[in-house]
């Protein structure tokens, strides 16, 4: 007879077992965010095609304090996705080398975050030089 | 003086007499150089001649002692009482089924570890008379680290997809695979190629980034999948392309 009864333990509820599942959980669940900001700015795009009326609907929305609150946490979540995204670039790209040397992967993720400030103040600065009348 | 004591917590499983794995605790005097694999031994030895475990070299080279330790996956000989606060608790290494106490079936592991080939195929035959293949140190480090593996299966442990998923081929064995594809002496790609693109190849994989935190030897397979995922997508995308150079090459 064969002794053997190898034991597989349950896997339920295994993304609350390891605060390093939790951090994974939060980041990728702050990928909602990204997803509803995207709907809301195709739904301005969409507004600004059907004319003023449309347009001014979405300007109204914008100002509603509820959307406000909505976006402000919206920018809180986009933060903290675009944060963790860089600090985990590192395994998910192939090695950059200068020279022979490895670039160490703080570098890399610290370059990226700097990429994300530099295109977020250039995009601000673009805006608001469009809403002084530029062009 | 009496020496300090800590308990111990060991998830005990005897498959002849318990239905499921249930804690025993065990007092074990320690100093600040007692490891982990030190004070299973204590137990072994001078209080439960029962307890059964795997362990070898105690100095992180042969990969036997994997355990959850406190949780996470570690290794018991690199791993010392001294810093866990209060109770240490042992376990089997998680996702892998256990055999009895905390030896777990390794079965499935090694076989996914044969399946990826591996071994150098060379990329051209050669006779003894033709010498050795030679290699530059720059095309040696392309692979070096993923040459450090010791086979412990930590991060198996700390893979969830392995445990959702059985099939998946898993961070090791990838991260093995890698480092025989970047060799440059080995041809092999071809011939590993269906099994890293499939689903439960690099795929199943959703980048958690665990299995490299845990890494006693600094590996880092989260980056060897990654990597395949791309490569799997390029060769998807533009496999009607000429084929890059050979490995080591200016890119």
């Amino acid at each position: 007879m064969n002794a053997r009864r190898p034991y597989i333990r349950p896997m339920t509820r295994w993304y609350l077992r390891d605060p390093f599942f939790i951090e994974y959980m939060a980041h990728e669940g702050t990928a909602v965010f990204v997803w509803l900001f995207a709907l809301e700015l195709l739904a301005g795009l969409v507004c600004l095609a059907l004319g003023e009326a449309a347009w001014n609907g979405f300007l109204a929305w914008l100002g509603w304090l509820p959307a406000r609150l909505a976006n402000g946490l919206i920018l809180l979540m986009l933060l903290y996705h675009g944060i963790t995204w860089f600090l985990i670039l590192p395994r998910t790209i192939p090695p950059v080398r200068v020279g022979h040397a490895r670039v160490p992967g703080w570098v890399l993720s610290g370059a990226g975050m700097l990429a994300m400030v530099a295109a977020s103040a250039a995009l601000a600065v673009g805006a608001a030089w469009l809403a002084q009348g530029g062009l | 003086m009496k020496p300090q004591t800590k308990t111990v917590a060991v998830l005990r499983y005897r498959p002849e007499q318990d239905t499921e794995p249930f804690w025993q605790e065990y007092e074990v005097p320690f100093a600040d150089d007692t490891s982990v694999l030190a004070a299973l031994n204590y137990i072994k030895d001078e209080l439960d001649g029962t307890l059964s475990f795997r362990w070898s070299c105690r100095q992180a080279i042969c990969g036997s002692c994997g355990f959850m330790i406190a949780g996470k996956p570690r290794l018991a000989c690199k791993s010392f009482l001294r810093e866990f606060p209060g109770k240490v608790t042992v376990e089997a290494l998680a996702h892998f089924p256990i055999e009895r106490d905390l030896v777990v079936v390794m079965d499935d592991f090694i076989a996914k570890i044969e399946r990826v080939k591996p071994w150098l195929m060379p990329r051209e035959e050669r006779s003894p008379d033709a010498g050795e293949y030679r290699q530059t140190p720059q095309e040696m480090s392309l692979y070096e680290q993923f040459a450090g593996c010791i086979n412990c299966g930590l991060c198996y442990a700390a893979c969830p997809q392995v445990g959702l998923n059985p099939d998946f081929l898993g961070p090791a064995a990838i991260a093995l695979l890698h480092r025989y594809n970047l060799d440059s002496r080995d041809g092999g790609s071809e011939a590993r190629k269906q099994l890293i693109n499939a689903e439960v190849g690099v795929f199943n994989c959703t980048a958690v980034g665990y299995c490299s935190a845990v890494c006693p030897k600094m590996v880092d397979p989260a980056n060897a999948v990654n990597v395949n995922k791309m490569n799997s997508a390029r060769d998807y995308f533009f496999r009607f392309l000429p084929r890059p150079g050979n490995k080591g090459d200016c890119q």
